[in-house]
């Protein structure tokens, strides 16, 4: 079975940055994307998800590397600075490249 | 007499403080808050079927004007104590915004009480909700920034506009509003046993699940300090009188007139930071919820709405 390498671009945040991400990550070349709801916290703070301000979500995209790194350059420039944010890369295979 | 929903909130508050494990599911606080928003638009949509709207238009005027006013008045006052021009703007946005279930609670304490009030009142929180984060936003970002170092950034104001005029708890207040009014008294009676009659006692659950969500917040009273929490305390009486006496110059009833106070005292806990967080991103998100949510809510509704009441009624019989 042939594999593709692709990059998966992991971010949690705060869920009122979603609708944003979303149109960012697709404006700058993701086909897709996969959204959850998630709670946690770091020695700083604790985002329990409890009410709507509290929200937290886990914005998965897998596409090539250059538009990985072209998104999650645009978010540390853009949101870094204001917003509960943690975002990772790691490599995946995929099996339909089209797609991503 | 305090009422029966606050000892909820207090149980909840309790539960956190001894840190218990209690945690009502997410779906459940998702539908209880769209059960809370529907079923207080109908209420007032059904009285609103009753009467003219027109004749209703000076009260519709006056709550938006009260809301936007309210951070005109407050930024000032918290730059006085120190806050940055972001971080006074977005708290006085909190307090110009309203909060439906302090509204739910007075409406509550008044039927308790024996203490009729305008039945279209939710009239009144669909249209206090917006003002007072437009102008929180407005007082943000207009203006040079006033210390070295502080950013002025771009609203996306109809990005905005669609977030705080369609977002959940207005659409559900004015779609309830609209649904009442349309349907009147008859239509809406086949839906009463579910929407009307068991209001109180899900409203009580839902106080439940934010006094954890406020218990969860006291912890952070601490970092802010004795200012904020004085601000919180303090904030909200003074308020209620400029409700309370926008009220009385408008000719409501007692139960009204308390009902104006408790909205202008109230801070949004939901609406506001959402907007807040979108708007003005940098102002400290976390210490107005703190004073929003973790002492002016638990003071309006413990100590406050009895106040308010004691307030109306001494404007009301003075008059």
């Amino acid at each position: 079975m042939e594999k593709f390498a692709r990059t998966l671009l992991v971010l949690i945040t705060e869920s009122a940055l979603e609708k944003r991400l979303i149109a960012d990550s697709q404006r700058l070349g993701a086909h897709g994307y996969t959204v959850h709801d998630v709670r946690g916290g770091s020695r700083l703070s604790t985002r329990e998800a409890l009410w709507e301000a509290d929200r937290s979500i886990e914005l998965k995209l897998i596409c090539s590397p250059e538009v990985a790194d072209a998104i999650a350059a645009h978010v540390m420039a853009t949101y870094i600075p204001h917003y509960s944010l943690t975002l990772y890369f790691a490599s995946v295979d995929v099996l339909r490249p089209e797609k991503f | 007499m305090i009422d029966v929903v606050v000892l909820f909130f207090l149980l909840g508050v309790f539960a956190r403080l001894v840190k218990s494990d209690l945690r009502l599911p997410e779906p459940l606080y998702e539908t209880l808050s769209i059960y809370l928003l529907l079923a207080i638009g109908l209420k007032g949509g059904i009285e609103l079927s009753k009467q003219p709207v027109l004749d209703l238009l000076p009260q519709m005027l006056a709550c938006m004007a009260l809301g936007f006013a309210i951070p005109l008045v407050l930024t000032p006052v918290l730059r006085l104590m120190g806050l940055s021009r972001v971080d006074a703007a977005s708290m006085a946005a909190h307090y110009g915004s309203v909060s439906v279930v302090t509204f739910a609670v007075a409406s509550a304490y008044l039927a308790a009480q024996g203490v009729p009030a305008e039945s279209h009142a939710a009239l009144w929180v669909a249209l206090m909700e917006a003002p007072g984060i437009v102008a929180g936003i407005l007082l943000a970002r207009l203006g040079a920034p006033s210390r070295p170092g502080e950013e002025t950034q771009g609203v996306n104001w109809r990005e905005l506009a669609h977030d705080v005029f369609l977002g959940k708890s207005v659409l559900l207040l004015a779609g309830g509003l609209l649904i009442g009014t349309l349907m009147g008294e008859a239509g809406t009676a086949p839906i009463a046993p579910v929407f009307l009659v068991p209001f109180k006692g899900l409203l009580a659950l839902f106080l439940l699940e934010l006094g954890l969500v406020a218990g969860g917040r006291l912890g952070e009273l601490r970092r802010y300090g004795v200012r904020i929490v004085g601000f919180a305390l303090v904030a909200p009486p003074f308020l209620a009188m400029a409700g309370a006496l926008t009220g009385w110059a408008l000719g409501l009833s007692l139960g009204g007139v308390t009902i104006m106070a408790t909205l202008a005292a109230s801070a949004s806990y939901i609406a506001a930071p959402t907007a807040m967080r979108m708007a003005v991103p940098e102002a400290n998100a976390a210490l107005s919820i703190t004073a929003a949510l973790g002492v002016t809510f638990p003071f309006n509704i413990v100590l406050g709405v009895p106040l308010y009441l004691e307030m109306a009624r001494w404007l009301v019989s003075g008059a």
